[in-house]
């Protein structure tokens, strides 16, 4: 082999692995180029006008979005819904603690009720189109840190300011990063809240992510989740749970979800080496494709989540939050990976990794448990509840994380209840660990009623799995649910076979089968008796 | 003195020993996918289990096909004369050594309890086992379909309860093949063809 055929190979390689990087080549214009982005400019708001010079409909398309109203009407259920509006089990509810939580709203300057909705310059262009070197910092209302700050304040560390010329000159699409930059720190932490989105998928391997590894297809986020007119496709609130079409064609117009898997994949997409025909239901792939009528796709392809070596929270119990050490000092415990598992500011922990999820029939439809009804403390109070007639069309069996927890709730009102946690002030529960001020406070920024007396109640919520999906070759195989006590053991509404039988039937058929054992067996032993005798007649 | 009879022509062989092989698997497969016991793994014992009932569905295709030109479907034409007679014998005969009552002959190979049982396993047994399996592999092309009332649970029911009668079919006539004048005889009849037969 000649020296220079090696070469030519090294070169072809290096050229593909340019073009397979899009973000860095493809665009056509250079934005550290354009005068408007040369600065100086003092705030993130300075940046937007710049920006919207030329992208003069960019704020007025985001702004219709819910990465910028966190307001949502759910059609299905008429329930009000969305971030401004929703409580969870993690850090319960934004209200009071905007300054901290909205850092990761896609604008500048939400740290109470008077934020503006409709003004464009505070719409943050960055948060999602950065490419690196800009972080919202948690208290700072959405802003990045605009000149040199301690940070947590107190902690003896310092950031830098950010260098926002720097920031916007290399502005580009969004990324792994940006989109993660929230979604993967969702609940106060790497991992904490989905389970199935976290750093580890910034630059995942191939085994954790077939689509997003970069030693595979290197898939961004919006590569699935199709955006038009800055409209991010799929939602967790009203996700589409069955999808039982074929795959989009390009340039087709079509109202579906762009961001299922059968948009890409179609609803028969394990090839059928005998055809779709009475043949084909020899062959495997028939087999696996007529599954899709009762399994979402992630069931089977998602076999665990929080594969990437980064914990997600299981459960959250608040109960402990604010218990002090002898010195009426806050502490943590760690578990013997390091990782936190008590924080005098939260409460009590439990982490998983390659946490197997439960599966529960679902239709699409979640409704919400809110600051205004009326919950019953005696019963796990589910947070959201995902419905869905087992078997219905429209109804699929999905993977889930189901996250429990302990959350205060009103005694009198019998209402979970918002506390103010994050704010460095003299009342919230991260600073003064005393609930009773917290959960005043709280209130009342929500404009929720609160009697003053509280409790504890255990309360469970669902995340639907999705992301992680394993190369094909780890999918979850027939036996695991195919078998009792396996998989779907829980899973109402359908006969499955290998878990299920009527056991009177076995009981009568095995029975029967004994008995006819043992009797042709008692016959042969009394012709062996008697065979003396037939001998002589 | 014996004589010997050409009683099961080849084709016939092949089908019988085909068809034992064929449904000795699937009840070995078809238990382990209800859930009895874990040995191949579902998946393998699924594929198994539908490989070999296509491959006997193609079987009782040309069986039938062969046992209507050759006229050999009178084998089975059910008679209840002298059933009474053949219980009696192996319920008690065969212990005192009377002669066996019945007598094969090229037209009438199989005695009157063969013909029933043989013809409730092809009448019954088989037609129900079809129905309820291509049922099973077949559920999602008439699940959203299906009439009121029937669900899939019904359906493997039936098939299980049918895979019990053949079972215990299997225990029994297995049993019976001893039973000839040499324990060994009928099976040797059923490889070679040839029944021994006293004068």
């Amino acid at each position: 082999m000649s020296r220079k055929y090696v070469l030519a190979v090294l070169l072809a390689v290096a050229a593909q692995a340019v073009a397979a990087n899009p973000d860095t080549s493809a665009s056509t214009a250079d934005h550290g180029k354009f005068k408007a982005l040369q600065g100086p400019f003092k705030t993130g708001e300075d940046v937007t006008q710049a920006c919207l010079k030329c992208h003069t409909e960019a704020a007025r398309q985001v702004m219709a979005t819910r990465h910028w109203t966190w307001d949502y009407t759910n059609p299905g259920t008429g329930q009000r819904l969305g971030k401004k509006t929703m409580l969870n089990s993690f850090c319960i509810a934004d209200r009071s603690n905007e300054a901290f939580c909205n850092a990761c709203h896609a604008g500048y300057g939400w740290k109470d009720d008077k934020f503006d909705f409709g003004s464009e310059k505070n719409v943050d262009c960055l948060s999602c189109h950065n490419t690196g070197q800009y972080a919202k910092l948690p208290g700072l209302a959405g802003h990045p840190a605009y000149r040199r700050m301690e940070y947590p304040p107190g902690s003896g560390k310092f950031v830098e300011p950010v260098d926002l010329p720097k920031v916007a000159q290399r502005i580009g699409k969004t990324s792994r990063t940006t989109c993660g930059a929230c979604h993967f720190y969702g609940g106060g932490g790497d991992g904490v809240k989905h389970g199935d989105l976290d750093s580890s998928l910034k630059n995942p391997r191939r085994e954790l992510d077939v689509h997003m590894g970069t030693d595979g297809k290197n898939f961004t986020c919006a590569t699935c989740h199709k955006t038009e007119s800055h409209r991010v496709a799929g939602s967790r609130v009203a996700p589409t749970a069955a999808d039982p079409h074929g795959a989009i064609l390009r340039g087709e117009k079509s109202g579906r979800n762009p961001a299922t898997c059968q948009a890409c994949h179609g609803d028969r997409p394990h090839p059928s080496s005998l055809g779709a025909g009475l043949l084909g239901a020899l062959s495997k792939g028939d087999r696996l494709n007529a599954h899709g009528r009762t399994l979402a796709c992630q069931t089977c392809h998602i076999p665990a989540f929080a594969r990437g070596g980064v914990p997600t929270k299981m459960r959250w119990d608040w109960s402990t939050a604010g218990t002090l050490d002898a010195n009426g000092k806050p502490f943590q415990k760690k578990d013997e990976h390091g990782h936190v598992i008590f924080d005098s500011k939260k409460g009590d922990f439990r982490l998983g990794e390659n946490v197997q999820p439960d599966y529960v029939w679902f239709d699409g439809r979640v409704d919400y448990t809110l600051k205004t009804d009326r919950i019953d403390p005696a019963q796990v109070v589910r947070i959201n509840r995902f419905h869905g007639e087992p078997g219905a069309p429209d109804a699929r069996i999905w993977p889930v994380k189901r996250f429990t927890g302990k959350q205060p709730y009103d005694l009198e009102y019998l209402t979970l209840l918002i506390p103010h946690t994050a704010i460095p002030d003299d009342t919230s529960l991260w600073f003064n660990f005393d609930w009773p001020k917290a959960l005043a406070a709280g209130t009342a920024a929500a404009n929720q009623p609160f009697s003053g007396k509280f409790g504890f109640a255990e309360t469970e919520m669902l995340w639907p799995i999705t992301h992680m999906v394993a190369p094909k070759e780890q999918a979850v195989g027939c036996g695991e649910c195919h078998s009792r006590n396996g998989r779907l053991q829980g899973v109402s509404g359908i006969y499955l076979p290998g878990r299920d039988r009527a056991p009177w039937l076995d009981r009568a058929g095995f029975g029967l089968a004994l008995l006819a054992l043992l009797g042709v067996l008692g016959h042969g032993a009394l012709r062996i008796l008697t065979r003396n005798r037939r001998k002589e007649s | 003195m014996t004589e010997r009879l050409y009683i099961f022509k080849r084709f016939e062989r092949f089908w019988h020993w085909a068809q034992a092989f064929l449904i000795i698997t699937m009840l070995f497969t078809g238990f382990e996918i209800h859930g009895s016991y874990q040995l191949l793994g579902f998946q393998k014992a699924v594929g198994i289990h539908t490989f070999a009932a296509w491959a006997l569905i193609t079987l009782w295709v040309f069986a039938i096909f062969w046992h209507f030109t050759t006229g050999e479907w009178r084998q089975y034409i059910p008679t209840l004369k002298n059933v009474d007679v053949m219980f009696r014998y192996y319920v008690l005969g065969i212990f005192t050594g009377a002669p066996h009552p019945y007598r094969v002959t090229q037209l009438r190979k199989h005695n009157p309890l063969q013909r029933l049982s043989y013809l409730g396993i092809k009448l019954f047994i088989n037609p129900l086992v079809w129905a309820s399996g291509l049922g099973l592999l077949y559920y999602q092309a008439w699940r959203d379909a299906a009439p009121a009332g029937l669900t899939l649970d019904m359906v493997a029911g039936l098939h299980t309860v049918m895979a019990f009668a053949m079972l215990i079919f299997l225990i029994v006539h297995v049993y019976l093949t001893t039973t000839g004048h040499t324990p060994l005889a009928h099976i040797r009849a059923m490889i070679t063809g040839y029944e021994e037969v006293e004068d």
